[in-house]
């Protein structure tokens, strides 16, 4: 520093001397150094620009596919959908259905009886009484030859008149009692009748919901198949309610094997030792763990063999046979392995009263531990829930295929709102980098402004700096 | 694909190497000579908490310290304990069992070497090698040695804890504390000097930290 300002015998002069230098140097590489400057900064502005032009691109492509793939995810949940209720309507069908050649002949049979018993039940007319033709006799005789024998005849019709009405009365009551137990007959028949046609109604209306159903599911599928926007929005938050339904039971499923962890590690120190150390864990706690992952691959085998989940395409795609044996297979080895669950369960308990009672003893109040009677109460507890919480683990295939699924989905979200993000931040560093070159320009003159303004005075020069620079800022 | 391969089996074989012990030894040394015979029950007292702390594979001795201390025949009761559960109930039982035995049944002792019984630990738990060391002292520190006994030998305690436990005040102490004093300066000197690490618990309700 003593230096620069020895040049001259004034510190003073030095110093001024220094500057006039210094601006001078400035002055002259002014147009190579705002060309550097805002090359500088056009060049970091495209970087930063082409940047973010590629990253619009990923996100461009990966929508694309996370699109192709919400769409396929649907298309295959719609199929399965259908599918399954077109084997309902085939079940409904063939078990409702299939005996309607019986049904028709049951029908049949019902209304020839009543055919029958209705024709049996018309109403007979009586026969015209016997005394009518007794008032022709009377009305045919002569008024002079029969005057006396008048009073007689007319007795006559009038005793024969009385057994006539008796013996018409006595049928009329006989035929229709006929009639009305006809009647009663018929009215079992017709009973049948209109249970078998509401039952036949009652399938009807079924297999139209199903089919209603069925177009509906159609509908949608075909909106999914033209991969119309409106399809592909309703799918991304089905997925992503799903992802947060599966989530959930998820975690639901873990706390019940932390819970079944909890009940076979402590006794399972019986078997394999409770210091043996696998890395820094317990062989102990390995083992539990480990029979509790194999319960979970046993239980999606299970779910999987039984076509509940589609998690292995190669074990949905055994022959049936096969895949029974596997089904057959997976549950004897769960139901075992819940066997031993609730034995070890069972130790734990064992294990746990001797430890307190060694407790108890080593403090000293051994006479304290009183033999509690339903103590096999929290012990069957404790069996049940090793037997059951196996079997329940089962179903974790079930959210856990539908989490997969939507996993991708939200993935796939969560990359296209970061990549957004990205080319956001890079257009911004982008324009920030030019912007800076152009501020960096202006500042470099600061120091300039003395010969700037001289020269501003010559028209001939101090154009083209200030020209660069409002062709930038343009 | 052979380098992920190679990854995860060199993963396995780390995890699947043999780990440092992590358990733990404790000797015991009781003073039965003199006045001291009457804090045999504070003594069983202290076994069982001691057995109550103590896991699979741990291991355990109680010594008696009499007039030569430094022989295996002092040791009243040893155990390691296994690594099942139900057997290190059951070890702890028999332990507590004998112990209860010894402090009924065993008479005074006219001399204390202290120094044989901490010679004897040393060799008992240098051969078991556990990974905590602990050597518990229950005595008012008070060596009397009988003519002829050499005691006066270099220690390596590195890695030991030794713990004096109920270390009474004797009447002469009373008169003078600085004796009192000077024997706790005196072992804690003698075992720091040795590698070892020192301390006093006087107090059996604060037993919490002793292991």
């Amino acid at each position: 520093m003593n230096f620069l300002l020895s040049i001259t015998p004034s510190p003073v002069l030095s110093a001024i001397l220094w500057i006039v230098l210094f601006v001078a140097a400035l002055y002259f590489a002014r147009p190579t150094a705002h060309k550097l400057i805002l090359a500088t900064g056009s060049s970091l502005h495209k970087m930063f620009r082409t940047a973010s032009l590629s990253a619009i691109k990923a996100e461009a492509a990966l929508a694309n596919r996370n699109r192709e793939v919400l769409l396929a995810a649907g298309r295959e949940a719609k199929e399965r959908i259908v599918e399954r209720e077109f084997d309902r309507i085939n079940e409904t069908v063939r078990k409702d259905l299939a005996n309607f050649s019986a049904l028709h002949r049951n029908l049949s049979e019902s209304i020839n009886r009543i055919e029958e018993d209705h024709r049996e039940a018309v109403d007979v007319p009586p026969d015209p009484p016997g005394w009518v033709n007794a008032v022709e006799a009377v009305a045919a005789i002569d008024s002079k030859d029969s005057r006396v024998g008048v009073g007689g005849v007319l007795s006559d019709i009038h005793k024969s008149l009385v057994k006539a009405h008796k013996e018409a009365m006595v049928a009329y009551h006989e035929a229709s009692g006929k009639r009305h137990f006809l009647l009663r007959k018929m009215r079992p028949e017709w009973r049948q009748i209109q249970q078998t046609l509401s039952k036949v109604g009652k399938n009807v209306d079924s297999l139209l919901g199903r089919s209603a159903t069925i177009d509906r599911h159609m509908q949608e599928y075909e909106d999914i198949v033209k991969g119309e926007d409106r399809a592909v929005s309703v799918l991304s938050s089905s997925s992503l309610v799903y992802f947060f339904v599966s989530a959930l039971v998820m975690c639901v499923a873990i706390g019940g094997a932390t819970i079944n962890f909890a009940l076979i590690a402590r006794p399972m120190a019986e078997m394999v030792g409770g210091t043996s150390l696998i890395g820094n864990f317990r062989t102990a706690d390995i083992a539990a763990l480990v029979i509790i992952l194999v319960e979970i691959s046993m239980g999606l085998f299970l779910m999987e063999s039984l076509r509940i989940t589609r998690l292995f395409p190669v074990i949905g795609a055994l022959p049936d046979k096969t895949r029974v044996r596997m089904i057959w297979i997976t549950f004897t080895i769960l139901f075992l392995l819940a066997s031993v669950e609730a034995g070890l369960a069972f130790m734990r308990e064992v294990l746990l009263h001797d430890e307190l009672a060694t407790s108890a003893l080593l403090r000293g109040d051994g006479a304290e531990v009183i033999a509690n009677n339903y103590m096999w109460i929290t012990t069957a507890a404790q069996m049940g829930m090793g037997f059951i919480l196996p079997f329940a683990l089962t179903f974790v295939a079930i959210p856990l295929e539908t989490f997969v699924h939507s996993l991708r989905t939200v993935v796939g979200l969560l990359a296209i709102g970061a990549l957004r993000i990205t080319s956001l931040i890079l257009r911004l560093l982008g324009s920030g980098s030019r912007y800076v070159g152009v501020l960096v320009a202006q500042l470099y003159d600061l120091p300039l402004f003395i010969p700037l303004w001289w020269a501003s005075r010559d028209s001939k020069s101090g154009h083209s700096g200030d020209n660069d620079l409002r062709k930038v800022t343009s | 694909m052979k380098i992920v391969s190679l990854g995860i089996a060199c993963i396995l074989l780390a995890s699947c190497s043999p780990s440092q012990p992590r358990n733990s030894g404790v000797y015991m040394l009781i003073d039965t000579s003199g006045t001291y015979r009457e804090e045999m029950q504070k003594a069983e007292q202290i076994i069982r908490y001691t057995l109550s702390r103590l896991d699979a594979t741990d291991s355990m001795a109680v010594a008696r310290v009499d007039t030569g201390s430094f022989s295996e025949k002092d040791i009243v009761a040893k155990i390691t304990f296994d690594d099942r559960p139900s057997t290190i109930n059951r070890q702890k039982r028999v332990f507590a069992e004998q112990i209860k035995t010894f402090v009924e049944t065993e008479s005074s002792s006219p001399y204390t070497d202290i120094t044989g019984g901490l010679l004897q630990a040393v060799e008992y738990l240098n051969e078991k090698g556990p990974a905590a060391k602990t050597i518990l002292i229950f005595s008012d520190l008070k060596e009397d040695l009988q003519d002829g006994y050499i005691r006066d030998i270099e220690f390596d305690l590195d890695g030991f804890n030794i713990i004096a436990l109920n270390v009474t005040k004797l009447r002469s102490d009373n008169i003078d504390p600085r004796e009192y004093l000077a024997r706790l300066d005196h072992w804690q000197t003698k075992v720091e000097k040795s590698g070892g690490r020192w301390q006093v618990i006087n107090d059996l309700e604060g037993l919490e930290g002793l292991l």
